[in-house]
């Protein structure tokens, strides 16, 4: 499930006009950025969220006297209650445990590929857009290849590979088939900033092409990476469950978000709590981190062309 | 001219083959199709997996399995399922489910999605606002998987509610259905309502976001300011010039709304019982059939490409500005 | 036609505009007030701030919705302010109508351009769809767009500049208004296509006999234009008077500091000019002063306390200062002309035959190629030692294509250049990197030529570190070089956005002075910023130039910058130089008929000067550099060439003529039929 594409941005906004320049230091823009996030109330209850999940999921298990595998033989599908706040499984497994197990495993993988993926289209989309040529169209073709697989379903294929070891694999795999439209994005903006002023100047006095890159590219679009990763991140929390949801993701004994739903679909009716607050804490953090995102991309780059994106892969 | 688009025709045809040929190799490296043969109690014969071994080629190289399955296809032959079956059989009858439900999804996801999104831009900051954006925020933030299953459970208790079943959420018409054609008809839309639902509520979702973007972009351009100085009411302005534009890169979102529509499918199909690509797609890697993933793959692929041309087209008729 | 005392047809008072933004509320107008009557070209003057366009968005009720408007705006008697938009709308396009800044943004790009002007009538009821149809048609054909019957079914981006501007004003004229408001109408064209436009909004107004509000930051333009001057500053008027008594008799230091700081065509060559001391104010922190205090030559204990009212010095001329009187008394000053520059034997640039083609494509779906475009075909020049070339032409003659080729240093596609003595074709990696020492650029865009995300230090370093100069060295250079372009060294921490664009741009020369180079190309560097600000950075590059015997190569599209700065100039047109020489023989005795329209079309601020000239109208558009006509380019719009006989015709037609030299030494002109013809 690629849920959410990364906003398209058809050029790299510079804020500011010659009339009005504005009167801000770095620690001034720091503090705009801050504000236009802060405006967002909704982004801000976002970013709380997120702050909370990861706490939830990583110190919540110090709060229950369960471990996510251990069974309790007095308590077989019994409804949440006191000694087990989200109930228990058919085997007497603790939900609760199991659920923060499970958000924990979606979280991590979620982080490390939105940091992965958004470092490889980094990489690649800066190469080709600065570069040009064949080594353009080399790297835009391969892009363009895997865009005409869904990742879900090339990496469907690939889980019987890793069937029974361990989920890094799986993380190395998404992280390896969703950079595809972010590299093109960057593309795009590298293209551009190729023809701002201020390369060709570093260009024309001498300044060496990686030295361009890495100080004059890849910063003006630090925004739009940083966005484009938080989205990653969301997107690959959905992939990671859906193909969990069908087997092909996290393999037990590690359990997901995705599994826990899948186990719980089938008595759902009867026993919902069995799937309702997996899926209820995986729309929340989708949720969070989504609208973090958006509230990033208006504090960070307000001057976006959304929605706006001439594609430049053909 | 027709150089260009005989460059483009072949570019992609070789996208397709090459995407085919990646899911064939990795589908082969990573099956194991002998497994389950190989697990039955008691053992079979050696000879059986051997003589399953040959039927399926698996001693030949991966590429000249891929060539000889290619070869195939070319004449209209898919090959066969691990079983026997030929795909070809049963390819026409999913195909055609997948692409129902796709194209209902398309449709209702871009309408719905540009009135959402228009209505959310107009009336940005207020309360339709808010909720437009809440509703295509968890719209994107919630796996389709659990879309279809809250709508089964919705679908479930409305059933309850009615006392008599209303819609159905397991496969696309009641199996031994006799009736009129009225009443297959009615049969068949108590099906269809749920998957469909639950497939176009996501694309409304997506489209709703950017066509929201794209209408807000619009709202300050000078050309409304224009329109509105020749005397147009600002609502007239904004419906006769600001939509019309703010429409043109919603063509371009098109090719990446079909992406999400696909693999949402999977997921629907498998979830309300349907026998479509998707189904079949978790089907052949569950039974680790490499003929069967790469025919579904190379149906994306030639979906995704056309989506994409599709939406060239799109973006040609829509802006005088790229027109031929 | 000032003198009648007529009813006005709008008068607006007291007219405060807000909006909300991220440093707190801008006060963007503050109690604005002017009339205008009918049949009367009222001209608003100001810098970008100053409040001008915001207050005529709000007569035509156009501000968005966060705008605070307050005062009174009545037109024909009629209270506009408070009208919902259904009524207001009954009245824009009708009564009032408006051209704007940005031709190319300002039509509907999915719709023809036909359709958008039968829809200005066709919304005011009246006319059957058919009947709008024709009267489109014709109202094209009235703001002389050729072909009009066939062009009506064309949409806008087929369009240039130009040409949609005259769709607006057909749009504008189409309901025969009582008021025409034209918000920098001519800003974003050429001169020869602003003349053209001007003419057209004449012709509009003899048409339709309305008031009209010419919105300008461009002295020249009002000059020849307005009846009536107003200056605005700040987000209010501080001076209004008859147009001649504005230009003669200023009594705000403001409107003199303007009127100072405009580089001119009638003046001699190479005159300082005199620049407005500091920064436009930011509207969000005003004092309880004049606004104009803290640039102002005249200040007083008193400016900064308390803010002057606008008041009467005579019967027709207001002005809002506290010195009025004293500035009446005071004569003008005027600027000092800089020495010749010595012309050195020595060149350090030369090219020869240099040719830049690109190919076109178009389509989206069918991508293929439709022709070349003939960016520059065929060009020669040199540049000598410690003297300034303006290489001057319009939008798309080639200047920048130009530019780029010499700064790339690799071997062109056809031609050759030399720097300092080097073919560009025969360097490899080690000595371009030396040569890159020698020629340096400055970019038009202040905000756009520095990285954002540098603070001033590593900008002014870049070029040294690029060159292995050592650290110590360069902590030593940077405070020097911001010295010496008139910045403080502890400018260096910050930040390219705390800077304003006048500041930014000597920054932009500051790094382009930083490994001492003996060629100096900038391209457009001072059409980015206001006037009052130009001059400065002019006089900064002139003293430079002088103190370090640098040779500049000025690419510019104002003839009367280049006036000001350069010692030759050479004239492009279509990827061909059609005149070069001193600037003194090509001002005063210009020799291609090219040359003489755009001299003839560049505004003087001087109304009775203004008034008295000669105009040469060019017809039609630039041709598309990928359609250069056969023979002589310039024949499809030369006025010359029209009035020959067909016989001496189809030498144009056959023969592309060379460059030679007539008249004086080095003056050279590519025409068949050069005559020298004084413009000015």
């Amino acid at each position: 499930m690629s849920a959410s594409i990364a906003d398209p941005h058809s050029t790299a906004g510079s804020p500011g006009s010659p009339a009005q320049p504005l009167i801000e230091g770095p620690s001034g823009r720091g503090r705009l950025v801050l504000r236009r996030f802060l405006r967002h109330r909704l982004s801000v209850i976002g970013l709380a969220c997120v702050v909370a999940l990861y706490a939830l999921a990583f110190l919540g298990p110090l709060l229950t006297p369960w471990g996510y595998a251990e069974q309790d033989p007095t308590a077989y599908l019994s409804p949440p209650s006191a000694q087990h706040w989200f109930g228990t499984t058919q085997i007497g497994e603790d939900v609760f445990a199991q659920t923060l197990r499970g958000l924990q495993k979606s979280l991590t993988i979620g982080l490390l590929v939105g940091i992965i993926s958004t470092s490889i289209a980094a990489v690649v989309g800066t190469t080709a857009g600065y570069f040009g040529g064949w080594v353009d169209r080399a790297l835009m073709w391969v892009v363009d290849l895997l865009l005409v697989i869904p990742s879900f379903l090339i990496i469907a294929i690939l889980s019987p590979a890793f069937r029974g070891k361990t989920w890094l694999i799986l993380v190395v795999l998404l992280a390896a088939f969703s950079w595809m439209i972010t590299a093109r994005i960057v593309r795009g903006l590298t293209l551009s900033l190729r023809e701002r002023e201020f390369v060709l100047a570093a260009r024309f006095t001498g300044v060496p092409p990686w030295r361009i890159i890495a100080r004059h590219i890849m910063p003006n679009m630090a925004s739009i990476l940083i966005i484009d990763a938080t989205i990653t991140v969301g997107t690959a929390i959905l992939t990671e469950t859906g193909l969990s949801y069908f087997g092909f993701g996290v393999q037990p004994p590690d359990v997901s978000l995705g599994t826990l739903i899948a186990n719980g679909t089938n008595s759902a009716l009867t026993f919902p709590w069995l799937f309702l607050f997996s899926g209820g804490l995986l729309v929340l953090t989708v949720l969070s981190v989504n609208s973090v995102g958006d509230g990033l991309r208006d504090a960070l780059d307000p001057t976006s062309a959304r929605g706006s994106r001439r594609r430049s892969g053909d | 001219m027709t150089g260009f688009l005989a460059r483009r025709l072949a570019n992609y045809v070789l996208l397709c083959l090459a995407a085919t040929f990646l899911a064939f190799a990795l589908g082969s490296l990573t099956f194991s199709p002998l497994g389950q043969l190989q697990g039955r109690n008691p053992a079979p014969p050696a000879s059986v997996i051997a003589a399953k071994r040959a039927e399926l080629h698996l001693d030949e190289p991966i590429p000249a399995r891929f060539v000889a399955w290619m070869g195939g296809v070319v004449h209209g032959d898919f090959g066969s399922t691990i079983t026997g079956q030929p795909i070809t059989d049963e390819l026409g009858a999913r195909a055609g489910v997948s692409l129902r439900l796709f194209a209902l999804g398309t449709v209702l996801g871009i309408a719905g999605g540009v009135l959402v999104g228009v209505a959310s831009a107009i009336r940005q900051y207020r309360l339709s606002d808010y909720a437009a954006t809440l509703f295509s925020f968890l719209g994107l933030s919630t796996p389709v998987f659990l879309i279809g299953i809250l709508l089964k459970f919705g679908g479930l208790r409305l059933n309850e509610a009615a006392g008599t079943t209303v819609l159905y959420y397991t496969g696309e018409f009641s199996p031994g259905f006799q009736g009129g054609w009225w009443a297959a008809l009615v049969d068949r839309m108590s099906h269809l309502v749920l998957p469909t639902l639950a497939i176009a509520l996501v694309q409304i979702a997506f489209y709703s976001r950017y066509q929201r973007s794209a209408m807000l972009d619009v709202l300050g351009s000078d050309f409304l300011r224009t329109a509105q100085a020749k005397g147009l009411t600002r609502r007239r302005a904004l419906f006769k010039h600001g939509l019309r534009t703010a429409l043109i890169p919603m063509a371009t979102l098109f090719a990446f709304g079909f992406g999400l529509l696909i693999t949402g499918g999977v997921f629907i199909e498998r979830i309300f019982g349907w026998y479509g690509m998707g189904d079949w797609f978790v089907y052949g890697v569950q039974q680790n059939d490499t003929n069967i993933v790469a025919t579904v793959t190379l149906f994306v692929a030639v979906l995704v490409l056309f989506s994409g041309w599709l939406s060239d087209v799109l973006y040609a008729a829509l802006d005088p500005r790229i027109r031929l | 036609m000032t003198d009648d005392v007529t009813e006005p047809v709008l008068s607006v008072d007291g007219l405060t505009v807000s909006f909300p933004s991220e440093q707190g509320r801008v006060t963007a107008v503050r109690g604005l007030a002017y009339q205008v009557r009918a049949g009367e070209v009222l001209g608003i003057v100001g810098e970008s701030g100053s409040g001008k366009s915001v207050s005529s968005m709000a007569v035509m009720g156009l501000l968005p919705a966060q705008a605070k408007v307050t005062g009174s705006i009545r037109f024909q008697g009629r209270e506009l302010l408070g009208r919902s938009d259904v009524e207001l709308s009954q009245i824009r396009g009708r009564r009032i109508s408006m051209i704007f800044q940005d031709p190319l943004s300002a039509l509907t790009p999915v719709y023809t351009v036909g359709d958008q002007v039968a829809e200005a009538l066709l919304v005011h009821g009246a006319l059957s769809r058919r009947a709008a149809a024709a009267r489109a048609i014709e109202l094209l054909d009235l703001v002389g767009i050729p072909g009009a019957a066939r062009r009506a079914k064309a949409f806008p981006h087929e369009f240039s500049g130009g040409m949609r501007q005259r769709v607006v004003i057909a749009m504008a004229i189409a309901n025969d208004p009582d008021l025409i408001i034209a918000d920098e109408p001519t800003t974003a064209l050429d001169v020869t296509v602003q003349a053209q436009v001007l003419a057209v909004l004449a012709t509009a107004r003899e048409v339709t006999g309305a008031g009209i509000v010419l919105i300008t930051h461009d002295l020249g333009v009002v000059a020849g234009f307005a009846d009536r001057v107003q200056v605005m500053y700040a987000g209010r008027t501080v001076e209004t008077a008859p147009v001649d008594e504005i230009f003669y008799h200023p009594r705000m230091p403001y409107t003199r500091g303007l009127l100072a700081s405009i580089p001119r065509l009638d003046t001699g060559p190479r005159q300082l000019l005199i620049p407005i001391e500091g920064q436009p104010p930011s509207l969000t922190e005003l004092g309880p002063g004049c606004p104009f205090a803290p640039r102002c030559p005249l200040v007083i204990e008193h400016c900064l306390t308390t803010e002057p009212d606008l008041t009467p010095v005579s019967d027709t001329h207001q002005c809002a200062c506290h010195r009025a009187e004293d500035v009446a008394a005071t004569p003008p000053v005027s600027g000092d002309t800089t020495n010749d520059s010595h012309r050195h034997s020595r060149v350090v640039l030369r090219v020869e035959h240099l040719v830049r083609h690109y190919p076109v494509r178009k389509g989206a779906i069918l991508r293929r190629q439709v022709g070349t475009v003939r960016a520059v075909d065929d060009i020669s020049f040199d540049l000598r030692q410690q003297e300034t070339l303006g290489l001057v032409g319009e939008s798309g003659c080639g200047k920048s294509s130009t530019l780029m080729e010499i700064l790339n240093l690799t071997a062109p596609a056809q031609g050759r250049i030399e720097v300092l003595g080097t073919d560009v074709s025969a360097l490899d990696r080690g000595r371009r990197m030396q040569l890159r020492r020698d020629l340096q650029v400055v970019f038009q865009d202040p905000i756009a030529s520095l990285d954002p995300r540098l603070p001033v230090f590593d900008v002014l370093a870049e070029p040294l570190r690029a060159h292995g100069v050592a650290i110590e060295e360069i902590r030593r250079q940077v405070p020097e070089l911001l010295k010496m372009v008139g910045l403080r060294p502890e400018h260096a921490g910050r930040y390219p956005a705390e800077f304003s664009g006048g500041q930014r741009q000597r920054i932009g020369i500051a790094r382009a002075l930083a490994l001492e180079p003996k060629v100096l190309v900038l391209d457009e560097p001072v059409s980015a910023l206001d006037v009052s600000i130009q001059a400065g950075v002019l006089n900064l590059l002139s003293e430079l130039q002088a103190r370090l015997g640098l040779a500049l190569l000025f690419v510019a599209h104002d003839l009367a910058v280049v006036r000001h700065i350069a010692d030759r100039v050479a004239v492009m047109y279509l990827g061909k130089i059609v005149e070069i020489g001193p600037i003194g023989p090509v001002y005063t005795a210009p020799q291609h008929p090219y040359t003489q329209a755009l001299l003839s079309a560049i505004p003087i601020p001087d109304p009775a000067k203004e008034r008295a000239r000669e105009r040469i109208l060019l017809v039609g558009d630039l041709p598309s550099p990928a359609d250069v006509p056969l023979g002589c380019r310039f024949r499809t719009r030369c006025v010359r060439y029209a009035a020959l006989t067909p016989g001496l015709q189809s030498r144009c037609e056959q023969e592309e003529p060379a460059r030679e030299q007539r008249g004086e030494a080095e003056h050279e002109s590519a025409c068949h039929y050069a005559a020298a013809h004084a413009v000015l």
